[in-house]
């Protein structure tokens, strides 16, 4: 992965560097030696490691605002991190940059349930959202697989969705505002408790940057109440063509699943092996969940079966109970880790269109023979958010290389076919270079220009989302 | 009037342009201050995509609003943000378009459920003041591919470029509709009972308060069977509150348009705030005409001409919008000076000689 050259003017002074920040923050807070950066190398994407020049750990707003006052006089790149989770490698260091990790402040603030939101700092977890509304019988919708250890702050940064985007929508639709620092130490709000922008949506444009526009330190958060009850049925077809049809019919029907789930059959096999779930060895299977009261359940269920049965599924089998319910969801919840168990893996999360299912389907499986490297594939079908699991041996000489040539050309595809490189991962580095096959110089431009505006010395996440060719003037511009 | 029929003639008008350019689609929502000559996106008509199956649609902006929704009833589809339709209360005649739409981020009652028209709004392709084609998300739901440009541009007002192209997820129509009616109640108590049934399990889809009657609308919609429960459900629910009733006929469509303001002399607000907060700015407009949405958060209010409705706001948070009249002050909310000096400097990016509806949003 090709990253910038560290800045030599910025290396030189760190001891000043680590003097200005120990002086406006707790001197734990300040982490500089060698042994102890290496904690923050890398995130989840973990082919790609650097130690950074320091990392910091503020408490409040006020301080990430020190903070970023003195990196922006000396210079100094900044890489937010919120809990390291990220799979594109959002929080990736540079040598001369100074994590900024938020994970300290992680405080609820204020807890409305009358006006249905909670405002919390952007440390805290995304799961732990929704343990302080439990009580009350309320939940955060935003879901992302990683939800029990991710940050606000992260899924803020990249937009992130979860299994549940299909009725309650991805992060950006739940958002209703921040406390965002800028780089050079200005604490702005956007948006509140209101609904939508009165001026620009701003905070729209926000979410989702990658930490290239600000800090955010503090969210406001729409809550949800509980719905009564929810149930899956799980579904097993014979072809991949015929699943990607009826999640379709379902759709076109009127019934509005919380959840449409679609493994293939190399991710059927890996997860009996693994989790034993009791799945029906076959093509493609769906697990569609629906929620509401018992009757409302059985209803839309009904419907639902009824579709799903004009196509010959080879299984069909509707939840009671919440034991069968958790017995239909685990062999999707173990499927990262089935897939782990067989090798290292990549997952892509390319988005495609769902009439598109079935010839992205066959020509993945295609590139699979291509390349010899296996690929089970498990995603949000009625979203069309495709994770594709890229098998490969990372301690095999040039596998990993492998690896990522195969991911871009199943990238290129969901491109080709009207969709797009990341449905809710994120650009980070491991997208960055494959941005011109998505847009033209002009649509980058246009996104690089909003950057110019909130961050004009490109000292926040500069070496992520666009290609560095592309970003290299303004990045030494600014130097 | 200048008139592109192509996406590329919208570019060469607004790169020759040499002086102001005011965007209009349909005219029904033209708010604001800005002058100049008319370019109107009437030529960039048509639905160039519709999949059902995957609950996407992609339109040419100066598509009429009515043209959009036929297409999708015809697969008992629908917008899920329930566009209202402002010609009523502004005294305009045109046909609204779904780029005028989106322009004003137009969001009806089914917002507080289903999200605002930025919420369902999955790309853009735009013409900026430079005369750049952009575009950006696209036409599938999920995509965090770049910068949410999607989102900056709904609700700009045509300030930052001229839109040529959108594309939405749509959602399933649905089988039956019910409100739940009570009557009785003042500002106060009908935003604690709006809250109460917005905080239920029973997927409440409009909660509506009409003062001068004192009548407080529940939406439910969703198929037969379902609705029919969550009506009991949260008639019972709400009976604490005063005197609940089951009403099939109530008008969500007189909601959504303000139009019980239509013909009125006085100026007309939309304000923005917490729900909680909605009864204080209530109280400060005592005696003029006022009708709460969105649970209590949208409040429209004729004021007589020339009132200073932000002083009387306080320290609400919040935005006010001018809709309709002389007003008093900007016509859209005044930012803290960070934030409008980002504002500022995004117009620049996008429109650097400021020809797009200069001044619109001041």
């Amino acid at each position: 992965m090709e990253m910038p050259v560290p800045k030599g003017s910025v290396l030189d002074r760190k001891h000043e560097l680590v003097a200005r920040l120990q002086a406006v923050l707790p001197g734990e807070s300040v982490i500089h030696e060698p042994h102890e950066t290496r904690v923050y190398e890398c995130d989840a994407l973990t082919a790609y490691k650097c130690a950074p020049l320091a990392a910091v750990l503020p408490s409040t707003t006020q301080e990430v605002s020190e903070v970023l006052k003195i990196c922006h006089e000396m210079g100094v790149p900044v890489v937010p991190r919120g809990a390291g989770t990220s799979l594109a490698g959002g929080a990736l260091p540079t040598a001369d940059c100074v994590i900024l990790g938020v994970a300290k402040m992680n405080d609820v603030l204020e807890t409305n349930y009358a006006d249905r939101y909670i405002r919390v700092q952007t440390g805290r977890t995304n799961l732990s959202v929704t343990g302080a509304v439990e009580e009350e019988d309320f939940f955060y919708a935003p879901d992302p697989s990683s939800q029990l250890a991710c940050a606000i702050a992260g899924n803020v940064g990249m937009n992130s969705g979860g299994a549940h985007c299909l009725k309650y929508g991805v992060t950006t639709n739940n958002l209703l505002g921040v406390t965002m620092v800028l780089m050079d130490g200005t604490v702005i709000e956007l948006g509140g408790a209101h609904l939508d922008a009165g001026g620009l949506d701003l905070l729209g444009v926000v979410c989702g940057s990658e930490g290239q526009l600000g800090v955010v330190t503090e969210a406001t958060l729409r809550i949800l109440r509980k719905p009564e009850g929810a149930r899956p049925v799980l579904i097993g077809f014979d072809s991949n063509e015929v699943a990607g049809a009826c999640v379709s019919d379902i759709i076109k029907a009127g019934v509005l699943p919380v959840a449409i789930e679609f493994m293939d059959r190399p991710c059927i096999e890996a997860t009996e092996a693994f989790a034993k779930a009791g799945y029906p060895m076959c093509e493609a299977l769906l697990i569609v969940e629906v929620e509401g009261s018992d009757a409302e359940i059985d209803m839309q269920l009904g419907v639902i079966s009824g579709i799903a049965r004009q196509h010959n599924p080879v299984e069909l089998r509707e939840s009671t109970s919440a034991e069968e319910s958790a017995a239909i969801w685990l062999g999707r919840k173990s499927a990262f880790g089935a897939m782990g168990q067989i090798n290292d893996y990549m997952c892509l999360d390319g988005t495609i269109p769902v009439s598109s299912l079935p010839y992205v389907l066959r020509r993945i499986s295609e590139l699979s023979k291509d390349y010899g490297l296996g690929v089970g594939n498990v995603f949000h079908a009625g979203d069309g958010n495709m994770h594709p699991l890229i098998l490969f041996d990372a301690n095999k000489p040039g596998d990993l290389e492998l690896c990522e040539q195969m991911g871009a050309d199943i990238l290129k595809l969901c491109v080709e076919v009207g969709g797009c490189l990341t449905g809710e991962h994120g650009v980070g580095v491991e997208k960055r270079d494959l941005m011109q096959t998505q847009f033209d110089a002009v649509d980058l431009e246009a996104q690089l220009r909003v950057k110019d505006v909130f961050d004009p010395q490109w000292l926040l996440n500069p070496s992520k989302v666009f290609p560095l060719s592309v970003t290299q003037s303004r990045r030494e511009a600014a130097a | 009037m200048i008139r592109p029929d192509t996406e590329a003639e919208l570019s060469a008008a607004i790169k020759e342009a040499r002086g102001p350019l005011r965007i209009i689609g349909g005219g029904t929502r033209s708010i604001g201050r800005a002058q100049g000559d008319f370019l109107s996106t009437a030529g960039l008509s048509g639905i160039s995509l519709y999949e059902p199956g995957a609950l996407t649609i992609v339109a040419g902006a100066g598509t009429p609003l009515a043209e959009v929704e036929a297409a999708l009833t015809a697969e008992n589809q629908r917008l899920p943000f329930e566009p209202p339709q402002m010609g009523a209360l502004t005294g305009k005649t045109g046909a609204s378009t779904i780029g005028g739409v989106v322009a004003a981020n137009a969001s009806g009652p089914r917002r507080i459920q289903a999200g605002a028209c930025r919420d369902s709004l999955i790309g853009v392709r735009f013409v900026d003041g430079r005369g750049d084609i952009i575009k950006n998300g696209g036409r599938v739901m999920k995509n965090v591919t770049g910068y949410d440009l999607v989102k900056l541009l709904a609700g700009s007002q045509g300030s930052l470029g001229v839109i040529s192209e959108v594309a939405f997820k749509v959602l399933p129509g649905v089988e039956a509709t019910a409100t739940v009616v009570v009557h009785g109640l003042d500002d106060q108590s009908a935003v604690e009972a709006m809250s109460t049934a917005l905080g239920s399990p029973y997927e409440v889809s409009g909660a509506a308060h009409d003062p001068a009657r004192q009548t407080t609308m529940l939406r439910l919609e969703g198929f037969a069977e379902s609705v029919a429960y969550r009506s009991k459900k949260l008639q019972e629910t709400l009976k604490r509150f005063g005197d609940v009733s089951a009403d099939v006929n109530a008008d969500w469509t007189a909601i959504r348009d303000a139009s019980m303001f239509a013909g009125g002399s006085g100026d007309v607000w939309r304000i923005s705030v917490k729900p909680s907060d909605g009864p204080s700015v209530g109280a400060a407009l005592d005696g003029c005409k006022i009708i709460y949405d969105w649970g209590g958060g949208l409040i429209w209010a004729e004021v007589p001409s020339a009132f200073d409705l932000r002083g009387v706001m306080g320290g609400i948070k919040g935005h006010a919008t001018l809709v309709r009249g002389q007003g008093c002050g900007p016509v859209f909310h005044p930012e803290p000076a960070p934030v409008a000096a980002l504002s500022k400097g995004v117009r620049r990016q996008f429109d650097p000689r400021g020809i797009l509806n200069a001044g619109i949003m001041d």
